[in-house]
C-alpha cells in the first residue's frame, strides 16, 4: 500500500486535498476522506453542500482542480470514468430505456469483454439477487419505480466493482418501500463486501445505514464519525442541529462555571471545550418535571402527538425555546402537560453537549 | 345544433387544407393521366364527352414500356440516396455539436443552419453556378495553388454538392430535435460501466438517436427523388432524373398525360419505398425484441424467462 495522506494506510479510497470549483462557486473545498474496503460510508448533507459533487469526483464524471483520489493506493485522478473499478447508482437510475432489463445488468460486463455464458450466468445471479429474474426481458419503462431502482443496482454491482458509488439511491421511492429497501440495500452489501459511499440528505437514512457518517456543509466535511459519534458528540452546532432534532441553548463558561442565559448554572459530566458558547440537548434526554440535575422552568406553547411520541415546546424565562420529546412506550399515560401550563423540564448532566463553534 | 367546438374547427381547417391543395390537385393530375393526349388548350382530351367516357393507359403503357421512364426513376432513387447519406453523415456529427454546444451557443448554431431558408432558393443555386463555374470563385482558388481546376459545373459533382447544401438542414433539424432530448446520464452511466467514448456513442447516442436518423432520411429523401432544379441548373444532360423527364413531357412535348402518369408512378413509389423501409425496420425491431413483452402487462409465472436473461439482442 502506498501512504496515503490524511487516513488509515489501509484505506480503499483516500481523497486528499480535494477541490472542484464550477466558475466562481466553491462545490468542494479542500477535503479530505478514507474509506475503507467493505465499509458503508454516507455522506450526509443537504442539497448544495457539495456531496453529490464529491461523489461524481470520485466517479471521474467532475474534474478537480486540486487535490487527488487515489483507490488501492494507485492515482486515479485523471483516469477517465471508464476505466475506473468504481460503479454508480445514479440519482434517476439512468436505465439503458433501448435495452431489456438483463443486457441492462449485463451492459458493463459486456464492456469489459467478458464471454457470453459467463455474462448470461452473472446477470441471471445479480437478477436473482435483487428477485427480478423474472422480468428479465421486460424494457426498463415496464417497470414500478421500485423495481428500476433493484435494476439499476444491479447493474452497478453486477461488474463486481472494490466501490460503489450511489447518489440519492432511495429519494425517488415512496415512504414504505424507502424503509424496506434501506434494511435490503445494507444486507446486500454485508453479502457482498463491497465498500458503498452513498449520498443522502436524509439523517434518518444516514444513522440506520452507515458504518461512518461524514457530514457535509460548504463543500468541507464538519464531522466524520460513527451515527452513535456524530449523534452524541457532534463537533460543531451545525451538525448538532443537522443530524437530529437538538436544542441549542447560549451559555457562559466563566471560572469553569456553565450558565444559561437566565443565570441557570448547569452540571454536566461531557467534555467541555475551551470557548464553549453552545449548549446542544436532544429532545428525547429532557425530561418533563424535576427529576434530573439540570432543571429549567417555562411555559408550554406547543404540543404535538406523533403516535409513537410525544413532544411539548417549552418557552423558558429569557425567551429562548426547549423541546422535550417523550416516548409513549407506555401509552399517553405518562406526564404531559397543556399548553400555557408552567411546567419544569431537567436533564442529566451526560445530556449536556457544549459546542465552541 | 350545438356549436362546433375549437377542435372541430381547427382540424376543419386541416382537413380543407389537405383537401384543396394536395387531395384535389392528385386527383386532377390522375385524371389527367388517364386522359388522351390531344392538339388543343390544355393538350388533353376532356374525359366525359357527348359520346360517353373518353379514359385512356396509353399514358402509363408508355411509361411502362419505354425504358427511358424507368431509367430516369432508378437514377433519381439512386441520386436521392447518396444525397441522403452524405446529408446524413454530414449531418451527424453538425446535429451532435449544436446538441452538445454550451447552451447560449445552441441558438446561434441552429440559426446559422436555417439561414439559408432566408434566401430564395433559386437565387441560392444561381450563386453555386457562380461558385462552381469554370472561371467560378473555386476554380479561380484551385488554379491559384497551380493545379489544373477541374471541370465542376454540369457535372454529378455539382449536383450532389447543390442537393446536399439544399437538403442538409431537414437532416440537421430532426437530428438535433433528437439529440438534444438525450439524458446525458444514460451516457455517463454508460462510461461509468467500462464503455470508452466511441462504445458509448455506438451503444446509447446512435441508437438512441434512430427515430431523429429516419424522420431525416425522410425528410430529404422523398424530395430529393422528385428534384428537377438542382439537376437541371446544375448537372449535366446526363443527368436524366425523373423530375427533368417529367419537366420535359410537360413544356417540351406538351404530353400533360404522359407527366402526369409520371408524376403519379413517382408519388406512389416515393410514398411506398420509405413505408416499406419503415414496415421491414419494424419487423426487425419486433423479432429482436420478440422476448420483451410490447406491453406493461405482466408476464405470466409460468412463462421461463429467458435463457440467462440475455435473449433480447443487444444493439452493437
Amino acid at each position: 500500500m502506498g501512504t496515503l495522506q490524511g487516513g488509515t494506510l489501509n484505506g480503499l479510497l483516500a481523497v486528499a486535498g480535494l477541490r472542484v470549483r464550477f466558475g466562481e462557486v466553491t462545490a468542494v473545498d479542500t477535503l479530505d476522506l478514507t474509506v475503507a474496503p467493505g465499509e458503508l460510508f454516507v455522506l450526509l448533507g443537504a442539497s448544495g453542500s457539495g456531496k453529490s459533487t464529491l461523489l461524481r469526483a470520485i466517479g471521474g464524471f467532475v474534474h478537480p482542480d486540486a487535490g487527488r483520489i487515489t483507490l488501492h493506493g494507485a492515482d486515479i485522478t485523471a483516469t477517465p470514468p471508464h476505466r475506473r473499478p468504481v460503479n454508480m447508482m445514479f440519482q434517476s437510475y439512468a436505465l439503458f430505456p433501448h435495452m431489456s432489463v438483463a443486457a441492462n445488468v449485463g451492459f458493463g460486463l459486456r464492456m469489459r469483454g467478458l464471454a457470453r455464458p459467463e455474462i448470461t450466468a452473472r446477470v441471471r445471479e445479480m437478477l436473482e439477487l435483487v428477485q427480478l429474474h423474472e422480468l428479465a426481458a421486460r424494457r426498463p419503462a415496464q417497470l414500478s419505480g421500485g423495481q428500476q431502482q433493484r435494476v439499476a443496482l444491479a447493474r452497478s454491482l453486477a461488474p463486481h466493482p472494490s466501490l460503489l458509488l450511489l447518489d440519492e439511491p432511495l429519494s425517488a421511492l415512496d415512504r414504505n418501500l424507502r424503509r424496506d429497501t434501506r434494511e435490503e440495500l445494507v444486507r446486500l452489501q454485508r453479502a457482498l463486501g463491497i465498500a458503498f459511499i452513498l449520498v443522502t440528505h436524509d439523517q434518518e437514512e444516514a444513522l440506520t445505514m452507515a458504518d461512518r457518517i461524514g457530514v457535509m456543509h460548504a463543500g468541507r466535511l464538519l464531522q466524520v464519525g460513527t451515527p452513535a459519534d456524530v449523534y452524541e458528540r457532534p463537533a460543531t452546532r451545525l451538525v448538532a442541529e443537522f443530524l437530529g432534532a437538538a436544542n441549542v441553548l447560549p451559555v457562559t463558561l466563566r471560572d469553569g462555571q456553565i450558565r444559561l442565559a437566565c443565570g441557570t448554572a448547569i452540571e454536566t459530566t461531557s467534555p467541555v471545550p475551551p470557548g464553549t458558547q453552545w449548549l446542544a440537548i436532544r429532545p428525547e434526554r429532557v425530561s418533563l418535571g424535576a427529576h434530573d440535575r439540570n432543571a429549567v422552568s417555562g411555559t408550554v406553547i406547543a404540543r404535538s402527538y406523533a403516535g409513537d411520541s410525544l413532544t411539548h415546546v417549552v418557552r423558558l424565562a429569557d425567551g429562548s425555546t426547549l423541546r422535550t420529546t417523550a416516548s409513549l412506550r407506555h401509552g399517553l399515560t405518562a406526564s404531559q402537560a397543556q399548553v400555557d401550563d408552567t411546567v419544569t423540564l431537567s436533564w442529566q448532566p451526560d445530556a449536556c453537549i457544549l459546542l465552541a463553534r | 345544433m350545438k356549436r362546433p367546438s375549437g377542435r372541430t374547427v381547427v382540424l376543419a381547417i386541416v382537413w380543407a387544407w389537405l383537401l384543396a391543395l394536395l387531395i384535389v390537385p392528385t386527383l386532377i393530375v390522375l385524371k389527367i393521366a388517364f386522359s388522351q393526349s390531344a392538339d388543343s388548350v390544355p393538350p388533353y382530351a376532356p374525359m366525359l364527352q357527348h359520346d360517353g367516357l373518353h379514359a385512356s393507359i396509353d399514358a402509363f403503357a408508355l411509361i411502362l414500356s419505354d425504358p427511358l421512364y424507368a431509367h430516369a426513376l432508378l437514377l433519381s432513387l439512386k441520386v436521392a440516396a447518396i444525397s441522403t447519406a452524405i446529408c446524413l453523415l454530414a449531418g451527424y456529427p453538425m446535429a451532435l455539436a449544436i446538441a452538445r454546444a454550451p447552451e447560449r451557443w445552441r441558438g446561434l448554431l441552429l440559426m446559422l443552419v436555417m439561414l439559408p431558408f432566408w434566401t430564395g432558393f433559386l437565387m441560392r443555386i444561381n450563386a453555386w453556378i457562380g461558385l462552381l463555374q469554370d472561371n467560378g470563385w473555386i476554380n479561380t482558388i484551385v488554379s491559384m495553388t497551380g493545379l489544373t481546376p477541374p471541370r465542376l459545373l454540369y457535372t454529378d459533382t455539382a449536383m450532389y454538392i447543390g442537393m446536399v447544401y439544399t437538403y442538409l438542414p431537414f437532416m440537421v433539424l430532426p437530428l438535433y430535435a433528437r439529440l438534444s432530448q438525450l439524458d446525458p446520464r444514460l451516457l455517463e452511466a454508460a462510461a461509468d460501466l467500462g464503455a470508452p467514448p466511441w462504445r458509448v456513442f455506438a451503444t446509447m447516442t446512435l441508437p438512441l438517436s434512430l427515430p431523429g436518423i429516419w424522420a431525416g432520411i425522410l425528410l430529404v429523401f422523398v424530395p430529393a427523388a422528385g428534384e428537377y432544379v438542382i439537376p437541371e441548373l446544375l448537372g449535366g444532360p446526363q443527368a436524366q432524373l425523373i423530375g427533368r423527364v417529367l419537366w420535359q413531357e410537360f413544356f417540351q412535348n406538351s404530353d400533360w398525360p404522359t407527366a402526369s402518369a409520371i408524376a403519379c408512378a413517382l408519388l406512389v413509389v416515393v410514398l411506398l419505398l420509405p413505408a416499406c423501409l419503415l414496415w421491414a425496420l419494424r419487423l426487425i425491431s419486433t423479432r429482436t425484441a420478440a422476448s420483451a413483452p410490447s406491453g406493461a402487462t405482466a408476464r405470466p409465472a409460468s412463462t421461463p424467462p429467458a435463457p440467462g436473461g440475455t435473449a433480447a439482442p443487444l444493439p452493437r
